[in-house]
């Protein structure tokens, strides 16, 4: 590896930074025009065409709002904390295939993933498990009980739903028989996608990512009725702003993996029968990737505004002992049927 | 090997870089007025009654211990998944002991009232 392959790796981190920033104020907006049009309303539609600019004027304002550290938090964790959350939010993407045949560029054949490990679902499951010390630490920094509660109720949501989130990926894994992420997508050529072949692991590991990222209806930890903001109550200006970035930037990141684990990545059917060259293979099959994240966070969108909070109780009871014998008997369904068919 | 983890690293980098920048940036861009009432912790606009970093809920500790517990199982699961038809039905007849063992526990966590919360 040289300069020239750091460079294009660079360059791939660069892109993929930006996109998921655009695609973060974006999402910021439309999820403030679907709440409005679920909820009969207009929703933003004052700064720039439509209230597209919305976002970004928020951004604007965001930064240059006072940055209040309360005199009780401790300041360094209280800063570390959104830094944890927004740069796991964005690493998990490191192992996410866009595309599958490379192109050239300065000489280099360039994969259409920014690193291509052989244990990329470890990988996802290790930098989503670090997630929760971001939220964990800003509830016990800022030395407030609301943020406190929030906090701790996230922690022990995410460690609940990892576990069944970890063995409903367990089905997918022996079907592939191995953890890279391209292998997985390779094998869900045509319509043999995972939806297909793992039902079951599927809306698990749909749940699971639900509850992962915080989102309605598992948002508990900041379950605005009873406990203020939860674990971002003491936060403001841009501090707050990066949590608001890190929960959309997971949100992306969830659908980018249910997309490539489930909906088989950039898979495009009957694609190579057009015989495109592989400029044009590789474009296409980006914008069906992107097309089924779309979708998927879409329906993230969707199901907040339509669905009400969970209690806690029923929240740990579902984790605990609904999702977690499911993901356990999709498994042992998964084993037989692979052993007997 | 180690080189496709190269990549990794960068993007780490860069995101910390990018966190820490943006986290400090309202600092160096956003007035600095602090006064006492606004420095104080919120708690619903009364004044703040004792700290927070307090004792809480066992409840928290037991979820952490068993989740610790489940999740080295799953950790097992994950060489055997890989390897799963190279080993045929040996490997499908072990894990559904593993399994059944596993459940046994789960089955006596939950007996013992240890999730339960009300």
């Amino acid at each position: 590896m040289d300069v020239l392959d750091i460079a294009i790796a660079l360059i791939k981190i660069v892109v993929m930074f930006v996109v998921v920033l655009l695609t973060v104020a974006e999402l910021v907006y439309t999820e403030r025009k679907i709440s409005a049009w679920i909820q009969n309303r207009v929703g933003p539609n004052r700064v720039g065409w439509l209230g597209l600019l919305q976002p970004y004027a928020d951004v604007v304002k965001l930064l240059l709002k006072e940055d209040i550290v309360p005199a009780a938090a401790n300041r360094f964790i209280h800063t570390l904390a959104p830094v944890i959350s927004i740069g796991v939010a964005f690493s998990t993407l490191a192992v996410i295939p866009i595309a599958g045949p490379t192109i050239t560029l300065f000489g280099r054949t360039v994969h259409m993933v920014i690193a291509d490990v052989n244990v990329g679902i470890l990988y996802v499951l290790a930098l989503t498990s670090m997630g929760v010390y971001g939220l964990t630490l800003s509830g016990w920094a800022s030395n407030n009980k609301y943020s406190l509660l929030g906090g701790l109720r996230s922690a022990a949501q995410m460690i609940s739903y990892e576990l069944s989130m970890g063995l409903s990926l367990i089905g997918v894994i022996m079907i592939t028989g191995s953890l890279q992420l391209t292998d997985i997508v390779h094998h869900q050529h045509g319509w043999m996608w995972n939806l297909v072949l793992q039902p079951v692991g599927f809306i698990t590991f749909l749940v699971a990512s639900f509850a992962e990222t915080n989102r309605a209806p598992f948002d508990l930890p900041e379950a605005e009725p009873e406990l203020v903001g939860g674990y971002h109550t003491e936060y403001s200006s841009f501090k707050f702003a990066l949590f608001f970035l890190a929960e959309y930037a997971n949100m992306i990141t969830s659908s980018a993996v249910i997309t490539t684990l489930y909906l088989g990545g950039w898979q495009v059917p009957y694609l190579e029968t057009f015989g495109l060259s592989d400029g044009w293979m590789v474009l296409v099959q980006i914008l069906a990737f992107m097309l089924k994240v779309a979708f998927l966070l879409f329906f993230f969108q969707w199901v907040r505004w339509s669905v009400p909070r969970f209690r806690y109780d029923q929240l740990m009871n579902l984790g605990w002992k609904v999702m977690l014998p499911l993901a356990i008997a999709n498994i042992v369904l998964t084993g037989a049927l692979l052993l007997f068919l | 090997m180690i080189e496709s983890y190269i990549p990794i690293f960068l993007i780490l980098a860069v995101a910390v870089v990018f966190g820490v920048v943006s986290a400090n940036m309202s600092w160096l861009l956003g007035p600095q007025r602090p006064n006492r009432a606004k420095n104080s912790t919120y708690e619903s606009g009364m004044e703040p009654v004792r700290t927070a970093h307090d004792r809480f809920s066992v409840k928290y500790y037991m979820v952490a211990v068993l989740f610790i517990l489940f999740d080295i199982e799953v950790v097992f699961m994950y060489p055997w998944a890989v390897q799963y038809r190279n080993l045929g039905l040996y490997g499908f007849v072990e894990m559904v002991v593993f399994i059944g063992i596993l459940l046994v526990g789960f089955v006596y966590v939950i007996k013992k009232g240890a999730l339960q919360w009300d």
